[in-house]
């Protein structure tokens, strides 16, 4: 799998690779029983701390996205509930589109619509912003 | 894999003559981690590192490298055992030539691993033969970092490593950097490259005349930091806007400009008090907030 870690762009790198396998297995791009790189490997192509991947790894690894094991790397595990949760996104992401095209046609522009959706996740309290 | 502080210190401090090098800072850093050394020239960096190897005495202060005393003469010389420097000038033997200095300093060192130092040699096209004295700046940091790679510290220290490199040999040095980290070398290095700083670094500590204005990780300075583009109608005052978290406040007509290093919600819900006709949320890179915090006033 491919990854594209932006270090300016205002997000841990780690939430980034959580974020890019998290889509990567709901797009289908990683599908179950897929192996990915081990810590070090990736760490040395991304050239990114070690520290950063483990990070990520265990946070997937607590989402029941990974398996980890000793010695042989990391596996996508997609298990039920991984796969409903991505129905409830293609879901949510249906009606965020809905509401945009609303929006559109009410004569806002695109930069308005995104600092409207910024300054209304902002109302989040921060435990739930991270997530 | 971050419990555990590989370097320590309490109150370091130092002077010179009237002069404060160094004041009272209180650094930690992690094991296992890598953690970037900001600040300006003559903020206090190389003092701070040479303390911390036995090179230079503290005026005031103490503290310890994998746990033992910096102060202390017989832990000191165990402390530069564990360790591997690169220092700022990349202080060399200027009449050897390049095979001289390699085996001469192979010599001093039980965890020397000549295969590695040969996998460097040829990474990085050093002229065996050539003096030392006659090498370019960026030939002299390569020795200077073959010197302490073809070691297996515990702990690394490097200022400026990547001073004089070119782009391929700053890339291959992050590379030294992140697969270090990996086999559980700590990692501590100053510098002025700060994109590169914030691809591989976990922790930063900027230095500022002195003193340590921030020790921070670099997810929480991501996550935290925030930029917020504020219009206004009328234009509140600034005073009503350096709330908690608000790190500084410009107005500019009916734009108003606020960097928080936290608390962007309240920021948000005081723009919507004053009726804000736009409110932009950015994010703040480190070279903002590096900038941000050398600021004199």
């Amino acid at each position: 799998m491919f990854f594209k870690l932006t270090p300016t762009s205002g997000q841990s790198l780690y939430l980034q690779l959580v974020q890019q396998i998290r889509h990567a297995i709901e797009s289908g791009a990683l599908q179950d029983g897929d192996q990915l790189p081990g810590i070090r490997t990736l760490a040395q192509e991304l050239v990114v701390s070690p520290n950063t991947i483990a990070k990520a790894y265990s946070e997937l690894e607590h989402e029941g996205l990974l398996e980890l094991r000793q010695g042989s790397g990391a596996f996508i595990s997609v298990n039920h509930r991984a796969r409903s949760l991505s129905n409830h996104i293609q879901a949510a992401s249906r009606r965020v589109i809905d509401l945009v095209e609303e929006l559109r046609e009410r004569d806002f522009r695109d930069e308005e619509i995104r600092r409207m959706f910024e300054a209304a996740l902002l109302h989040q309290p921060e435990a739930v912003r991270k997530r | 894999m971050t419990q555990g502080l590989a370097i320590q210190t309490n109150r370091l401090a130092k002077s010179y003559g009237t002069v404060q090098a160094v004041k009272e800072i209180n650094l930690s850093v992690r094991l296992h981690n890598i953690t970037a050394f900001l600040g300006l020239n003559g903020a206090g960096k190389s003092t701070t590192i040479k303390m911390l190897l036995g090179m230079m005495r503290p005026s005031s202060g103490d503290g310890t490298i994998l746990g033992q005393q910096i102060s202390d003469p017989m832990e000191s010389i165990r402390i530069r055992s564990q360790i591997a420097y690169v220092s700022e000038n990349k202080q060399l033997y200027n009449f050897m030539t390049v095979e001289q200095m390699i085996r001469f300093t192979s010599g001093f060192y039980p965890d020397w691993c000549p295969n590695e130092a040969q996998k460097l040699l040829r990474q990085y096209r050093l002229p065996l033969d050539r003096k030392v004295k006659s090498l370019s700046k960026g030939m002299r940091t390569k020795l200077g970092l073959l010197l302490a790679f073809a070691r297996r510290p515990e702990l690394l220290i490097l200022d400026e490593p990547s001073e004089g490199l070119d782009p391929v040999g700053i890339e291959e040095l992050l590379e030294i950097l992140v697969t270090r980290c990996s086999e559980g070398t700590t990692v501590f290095f100053s510098s002025h490259q700060i994109a590169e700083v914030e691809r591989v670094a976990d922790q930063i500590c900027v230095l500022h005349a002195g003193r340590l204005v921030l020790d921070s990780s670099l997810d929480d300075l991501r996550q935290s930091y925030r930029q917020i583009d504020l219009v206004f109608p009328s234009i509140p005052a600034e005073h009503d806007f350096r709330i908690t978290g608000v790190e500084d406040v410009r107005t500019r007509g009916h734009q108003m400009r606020v960097l928080a290093s936290g608390n962007t919600e309240g920021v948000v819900a005081r723009a919507h008090d004053f009726q804000a006709t736009s409110i932009d949320v950015t994010p703040v890179g480190l070279r903002e907030i590096f900038l941000e915090k050398v600021k004199e006033n």
